[in-house]
């Protein structure tokens, strides 16, 4: 699966996920009131340096920003017309500078270090009879249905180019969805087969 | 019954993310525009899972997201995506999944055709776009009014969507009855 994680190694690696997740909410909280350009425009030349220091392929990340383009417009435009031009880019750049530090994060921490940062997280949900290991579970199958539902996309693509001899686009949802459904039974069996979600009783204590 | 339930939210999860991975459909009874298939996932999750298992669908993906997933439609992802002016449309899914399964269940004597089409209109519409045209007013410092006024030319679109969900729900009802959960339990 494409990832949205830095292989090469930064000295931000090696701060733990815990540190950073509690570093960005922090920032979050702390810009959230402020509306004057000089400090936002403090705060993305900051963040910009950050990624300096993180090295060229960090740098080459923002342009993940590209799809934001047309919503700052939009934003920046509105502002406009309500005569406070000066407030709608103070707002970008605090939008810009959150999204590139958010990013900074995920580009830096691996998928399973950030999941053993939020565990202590979910533990309350014991209280509620959710075990985090079936969070686990559910997380895990859920990453590993995205390519297998994606080849079955393209196998019903396939079969209805070869009836038709055109895209099948919108007509794939339903077969797509029963076919989805039928794997979701056959996992379900097999899971229960082996010994099925963890953190619930044994069936035969359940009533 | 737990274990089939915890497979279906995975499953509608990943559902979800591969309508955001599809190429653009190109609807032709809408003058061939074309238009991403992932805002129909939280309708979707809804009307064939119902109001609990299809929320907490959303909610995982968006913990997967969060954990760095680029699963979003446009390759978007990991904790960027919570910051941006579009972040009530995304928590929004959430809200949007639970209403759309609850009308589902509260209609379940009506036709496929008609309960999935109100509840897709009521809980994918209305509730995600004000849970959308809150946060991008709190997001990106504008008024209500002008907020709602940037997001208005999304509606036509995501009418059609829950119009595509409707008749979707109606062929899975034909093609395979006990796969719509909104209707069973």
């Amino acid at each position: 699966m494409i990832s949205l994680y830095l292989a090469e190694r930064t000295w931000l690696h090696g701060v733990p996920a815990g540190w950073k997740l509690l570093a960005l909410a922090l920032v979050s909280l702390f810009v959230a009131p402020f509306d004057a350009l000089a400090p936002m425009a403090g705060l993305l030349a900051a963040t910009l340096a950050l990624y300096a220091t993180l090295g060229r392929p960090a740098l080459r990340q923002i342009a993940l920003l590209r799809p934001m383009w047309p919503l700052i417009a939009i934003l920046l435009a509105f502002h406009w017309w309500r005569g406070d031009p000066v407030l709608g880019v103070a707002v970008a750049l605090r939008l810009l500078a959150m999204v590139l530090l958010a990013n900074a994060v995920t580009m830096t921490t691996r998928m399973d270090a950030m999941m053993d940062a939020v565990e202590p997280l979910l533990r309350p949900l014991a209280l509620v009879g959710v075990s985090p290991r079936a969070v686990a579970l559910a997380v895990a199958m859920m990453i590993r249905f995205v390519p297998l539902l994606f080849a079955l996309w393209e196998a019903l693509g396939e079969s209805w180019r070869a009836r038709t001899g055109r895209r099948g686009g919108w007509r794939l949802l339903a077969p797509f969805c029963i076919q989805t459904l039928r794997l979701s039974h056959h996992t379900a069996e097999a899971l229960a087969a082996r010994g099925g979600v963890p953190g619930t009783l044994p069936r035969t204590r359940r009533q | 019954m737990k274990d089939r339930s915890l497979v279906q939210i995975a499953l509608y999860a990943a559902i979800f993310a591969v309508l955001g991975l599809l190429p653009k459909f190109d609807l032709p009874f809408a003058g061939g525009v074309p238009i991403t298939a992932q805002s129909m996932g939280a309708m979707l999750a809804g009307v064939m899972l119902g109001a609990w298992r299809g929320a907490l669908s959303i909610v995982l993906l968006l913990f997967v997201v969060a954990l760095g997933a680029p699963l979003l439609a446009g390759g978007r992802g990991g904790l960027g995506v919570f910051f941006t002016p579009s972040v009530g449309f995304i928590v929004g899914w959430v809200a949007a999944a639970f209403v759309t399964g609850w009308l589902m269940q509260a209609m379940r004597r009506q036709s496929v055709l008609a309960s999935a089409l109100i509840a897709s209109v009521v809980g994918g519409i209305v509730v995600e776009y004000a849970f959308g045209i809150v946060g991008l007013s709190l997001k990106a410092g504008l008024s209500l009014a002008d907020a709602t006024k940037a997001c208005l030319i999304f509606i036509p679109g995501d009418a059609i969507k829950a119009v595509l969900v409707a008749l979707i729900a109606q062929t899975v009802a034909r093609g395979m009855p006990d796969a719509l959960l909104s209707r069973h339990v």
